[in-house]
């Protein structure tokens, strides 16, 4: 019997496909099961991705990060306690703490169109790397719409619906969530902006917000995330709503992504 | 009416839904809305009470105000007295045994489905054990057409899920194409859009459309899009196959998903009327997940194992070619860990076939669950051994864009080899012919790309 020098996977024929996506494709098979490679190349994702979930963000970095933007930025807390708590009780992570509270009913009642809220969510990362420089293209832009803002709301251990307690509290029209999104094991920093006309806190839904997510370096660009929410505030401000019948109907960022890949099955 | 005595100890459950939350299974879900039973003595006491009421019963106390939520107008309105008269002298424990006894045969279960409630189904669930949620659910079949033949007796189909962070045409044709080469895609080739897009839509449904033509393949597609976006690309003409939505068993959850059922029925029309299917008229894809009611904070006091049987209701309405419940995607917060991901999952398959529903389960976790991917090999082993209809397939098990851990092209093999099953005829035919498969529908020894796809990648060297 002659020895056999090559591994007993098979490869696929297919490669040069991996060009075009970070999904997981042409993987090859030992026997009709994952190889061994791919196998352990997992569980190293899965490892990282669990890891991502429970590094905290600095907040005290971020803060004086986001402070050199020109707006006063203020640190608010959920109810949620720590990471624990907030990965099992998602009701605290809606709702300010009474600190919290306390400090925004000491500013003076101003009248404002925008409040702008970050909160670390699943992923202290997405929010470390894409926050600053997202909101160095979204606050010049809202200042173009003469756009009165509250101070930048950085919450720790908060939810998507904690951004209507906020905006309820300025009495702000937009509210602009971007919030950590659950990592995957394949883009750990995936910051999700959500996006909500008139919120009030306890009454909006998710019916009411429009999502933006997968803002990361292989996802959506910056400038495609800011084109979207921009046009779904233009859109809102005329219709008087946004949620699932507010549609993004933006297309150039459509037609940006046609042209990044040359491979076609038709 | 709802008091049991347990080890000395009484218990008055006051109302049929405070029994039921109290007689479930542990889970996160229903200690997080305050409704669990607060010890196990409880949770057993619970489940006596409710062995002991009759399926009646069901009939005269609904669980949500009948004047206050169309999904109880939608149960109570549509039970078929005449289907319920084989079953109508049963309790709840007694049902169980029934199912489990030689008279519950495939054609006795097909013929009481829609004498069924969805709170009947989930009430005799909380008092199975796995094995049981197995073996009935085994002798349930549902079986649906558009394209192809879903849910045969030892066919399991998988749904190709190409997605993309950015809806990229080329990067979601490799994954279409990988998923080809591995088998996979007779149940759907469903895409999730990374954003609520009316144009990214419409170009990922021709994309589909166009693949499917051009290849020939007997599947169906779907665009996983919001449901008045996916009207908005038949009004335009886009060739839709299958309508998708997310669904819940409350009126005031499916508001927050900015569904209801009027939306529904329209949406099923439209897609009737575009009449694309070639050998049968199911054309609704629907998704479900326990613990999606609570979340939108619309559970109306309901354990979050009622609330989902309750959206079966909803599904079967509209005679869905799939259903899919997501089971692991909603997180830690309403289902722990894999115990809990996998009896959810096991549950949800047994009340949904049992309505009639052609259910399948996307096995899967977050990576913020305490689950890995053995919880998910031991779902998804007795998800195939109960007669699933359907799971998922996504490169490697990694969606890159919904950021969780689903099934892959590798796990469906695995459990097509180990319990000899098949995919759908029409495509297992197709898979054969174009020499993907061999004549035992295993991958071909050699790793040489099948011909018919040979052009698509051969003009991809060309260029470059």
């Amino acid at each position: 019997m002659n020895p056999v020098k090559s591994s007993p996977a098979t490869q696929d024929a297919w490669q040069t496909l991996k060009q075009f996506t970070s999904a997981r494709i042409a993987l090859g098979r030992a026997g009709m099961s994952l190889p061994t490679q791919a196998c352990l190349d997992f569980q190293l994702a899965h490892a990282l991705a669990r890891d991502a979930v429970h590094i905290p963000l600095d907040f005290i970095s971020l803060s004086q990060r986001l402070g050199g933007l020109g707006h006063p930025v203020q640190t608010l807390h959920s109810q949620a306690e720590n990471q624990t708590m907030y990965l099992q009780r998602p009701d605290l992570g809606r709702l300010l703490n009474t600190e919290s509270i306390a400090d925004l009913k000491k500013q003076a009642a101003l009248a404002v169109d925008a409040v702008v809220v970050i909160a670390d969510g699943l992923s202290s990362k997405a929010i470390a790397n894409h926050a600053e420089p997202f909101l160095r293209l979204l606050l010049p832009a809202l200042q173009d719409n003469a756009y009165q803002l509250s101070p930048l709301c950085l919450i720790k251990h908060g939810r998507v619906a904690i951004g209507d307690v906020i905006a309820d509290h300025y009495k702000a029209r937009l509210c602009i969530t971007l919030i950590g999104e659950r990592p995957g094991l394949s883009s750990p920093d995936s910051m999700g902006i959500y996006f909500t006309y008139q919120a009030k806190a306890n009454l909006s839904t998710d019916a009411n917000r429009n999502c933006i997510s997968n803002i990361h370096d292989k996802g959506l660009r910056y400038e495609q995330a800011l084109k979207k929410l921009l046009f779904l505030i233009h859109e809102a401000e005329k219709l008087k709503f946004s949620g699932v019948n507010l549609k993004d109907e933006t297309t150039d960022i459509v037609l940006d992504n046609l042209e990044s890949g040359n491979f076609s099955l038709t | 009416m709802y008091k049991s005595t347990a080890n000395h100890l009484t218990y008055d459950f006051k109302t049929l839904a405070n029994l039921m939350a109290k007689a479930s299974p542990p889970r996160s879900g229903d200690y997080l809305a305050g409704l669990a039973a607060v010890n196990n003595l409880e949770r057993v006491a619970a489940q006596w009470a409710l062995a002991e009421l009759p399926l009646k019963h069901f009939l005269t106390e609904a669980v949500v105000p009948y004047e206050n939520d169309e999904v109880t107008r939608l149960i109570i309105d549509d039970h078929d007295s005449d289907a319920f008269t084989a079953i109508s002298h049963l309790t709840v424990g007694d049902f169980r045994n029934w199912l489990l006894s030689d008279q519950a045969t495939t054609a006795a279960l097909t013929a009481i489905a829609k004498g069924l409630t969805p709170e009947m189904v989930a009430a005799v669930s909380k008092i199975m054990r796995i094995q049981d949620l197995i073996l009935v659910a085994k002798k349930c079949r549902v079986i649906t057409k558009f394209r192809n033949t879903i849910g045969l007796e030892n066919r399991f189909s998988t749904r190709l899920q190409p997605n993309h962070p950015t809806d990229n045409p080329a990067g979601v044709a490799a994954s279409i194409l990988d998923g080809l080469l591995y088998g996979c895609g007779d149940a759907v080739i469903g895409i999730n859009p990374a954003s609520d897009n009316l144009e990214a839509t419409s170009r990922l449904l021709y994309l589909l459309h166009d693949v499917i033509e051009r290849y020939q393949i007997p599947t169906q597609a779907c665009v996983l899009a919001h449901v008045t976006t996916t009207l908005k690309a038949i009004e335009q003409g886009a060739p839709v196959d299958l309508v998708f939505q997310s669904i819940a068993g409350t009126q005031k959850a499916n508001d927050s998903f900015g569904i209801n059922l009027n939306l529904l029925a329209e949406a099923h029309q439209a897609a009737l009327a575009l009449g694309r299917g070639p050998i049968g008229s199911n054309c609704m894809y629907f998704e479900t997940g326990q613990g999606s009611a609570l979340s939108a904070n619309a559970h109306e006091g309901l354990d979050q194992q009622t609330c989902e049987a309750r959206a079966y209701a909803v599904a079967r309405k509209f005679k869905p070619l799939l259903v899919n419940t997501v089971v692991g995607f909603i997180g830690p917060e309403y289902l722990y860990d894999g115990k809990q991901i996998m009896r959810a999952g096991l549950e949800d398959h047994f009340c949904g076939k049992l309505l009639g529903l052609p259910m399948g389960c996307d096995i899967c976790y977050t990576n913020h669950a305490e689950a890995d991917q053995d919880d998910m090999d031991l779902l998804l082993s007795a998800f195939a051994m109960a007669g699933g209809s359907f799971i998922m397939g996504v490169p490697g098990a990694d969606d890159i864009m919904l950021n969780y851990q689903s099934t892959s092209f590798h796990d469906a093999l695995y459990i097509r080899q180990v319990l000899g099953l098949k995919p759908a005829p029409e495509f297992e035919a197709w898979l054969q012919h174009h020499q993907i498969f061999n004549e035992h529908n295993q991958l071909r020894q050699n790793s040489e790309m099948p011909a018919l796809f040979k052009p698509s990648v051969q003009r991809l060297k060309d260029i470059s």
